[in-house]
């Protein structure tokens, strides 16, 4: 069998550590098996095997009498630790970066705030629901309602997430704050085509990057993972219409 | 109806532009990455509008839309050595068909069914295009790698 390297479980903690931060930020599945068996590669194991699902991964390495596991609970989208494990792992790999200063710098990386502020995410996702009512063939005038129902929408999606831990409820409610904004200022002569304001609104929080994923996943042939996240963007849409359905009932 | 005529070309390209980069934000992709984000969306975004405006058929447009922003974000993964997914992202949103399955949702809602059905097989229809649009740009891709 294969030489049985002496830090072979430190290599499997580096290994299953970077994939875990790549998961939980929104890399696909074969990227993050891809990058672990580069980074055992990198550390002398030939040949690791992995198995990797939005909700856990499992990684065992030849020549190791252990196999490890690692619950992902939390997924959220941060292509910037993404991109960072991803620059890690070639360094590994060009045999550059010892394994303690691996592990050091990526449980650094998995606690780090690197996200945007979130006043800046809401202003982003205002500005794109604006920009997103003008290429649906939007009026200009609709643009500040779109712009305020946008972030005004995204805001309650991240701050209920924070609140009350459950993704579907948190979806449908900013959602349904969107619809009745776009209901208010309709009704106020502020916009004119409600349709158009909601549609603009609701853009950023379409699950687009996991709709991507999953299809990417299933052609890869990560038939569990694939499916997993189309039913993921499956509820998010159906969140979204339900929300918006509610308003509705109220025309 | 509408009073100032229908947005114009530059505006399609300017807002798309801004609507990219800003759904790169809305993702942390790292900022100095924020550009390429715009102009992978924007130029997903001009090949679709051309295509519709043009008169052809939505799937069709969406088709070629996916797989430009598919492969140019290749092009800029390997120039910039980054992941491939911090580029196609935020090209791929705006194709989503999002409005559709907004009217869709909105006859089921009241009740029409036939229409509901028509327009969400509509919105299937378009989603599978950019998939196919993805997989058919890294196949070339992967080809020309090769050669």
């Amino acid at each position: 069998m294969a030489t049985s390297l002496p830090n072979i479980n430190e290599i499997m903690d580096v290994c299953l550590l970077a994939g875990k931060i790549m998961l939980e930020n929104g890399a696909e599945t074969y990227r993050v098996e891809d990058t672990m068996a580069r980074i055992a590669a990198g550390y002398g194991i030939k040949h690791s095997h992995s198995f990797v699902t939005p909700t856990g991964i499992i990684f065992s390495a030849d020549g190791s009498e252990s196999t490890k596991f690692s619950r992902i609970l939390e997924r959220s989208t941060d292509l910037r630790k993404v991109t960072m494990v991803n620059s890690l792992s070639r360094l590994i790999s060009n045999g550059e970066l010892s394994l303690t200063e691996a592990y050091h710098q990526l449980k650094v990386l998995e606690t780090a705030k690197l996200a945007y502020p979130i006043f800046h995410k809401v202003a982003a996702a205002a500005i794109a629901s604006g920009c997103f009512l003008i290429m649906f063939q939007g009026q200009w005038r609709d643009f500040l309602p779109a712009f305020f129902a946008g972030g005004a929408g995204y805001f309650c999606a991240v701050y209920l997430e924070r609140f009350v831990r459950v993704k579907f409820f948190s979806e449908s409610l900013a959602a349904f704050i969107i619809g009745l904004m776009a209901l208010f200022f309709v009704s106020t002569k502020i916009g004119v085509q409600m349709d158009k304001i909601i549609i603009g609104s609701v853009m950023p929080l379409v699950p687009g990057l996991l709709i991507t994923n999953a299809v990417r996943d299933l052609m890869a042939g990560h038939l569990v993972s694939g499916l997993s996240k189309g039913a993921e963007a499956f509820l998010t849409a159906f969140a979204i219409g339900t929300g918006i359905a509610v308003v509705f009932s109220f025309l | 109806m509408l009073q100032k005529g229908t947005p114009t070309m530059i505006e399609q390209l300017i807002t798309s532009f801004i609507a990219a980069a800003a759904f790169g934000i809305i993702f942390n992709a790292p900022k100095n990455s924020l550009l390429q984000c715009g102009f992978v969306g924007m130029l997903g975004w001009a090949v679709y509008f051309s295509f519709v405006s043009y008169k052809f058929d939505p799937v069709l447009g969406t088709l070629a839309a996916s797989f430009i922003v598919a492969f140019v974000s290749q092009i800029f993964a390997k120039i910039f050595r980054t992941p491939m997914i911090i580029f196609s992202v935020a090209g791929i949103i705006p194709l989503v068909p999002g409005g559709m399955a907004y009217d869709a949702m909105r006859n089921f809602v009241q009740n029409d069914y036939n229409i509901a059905i028509q327009l969400a097989a509509k919105a299937f229809m378009l989603s599978g295009s950019i998939a196919i649009g993805l997989i058919f740009s890294e196949v070339i891709y992967r080809i020309f790698q090769k050669s």
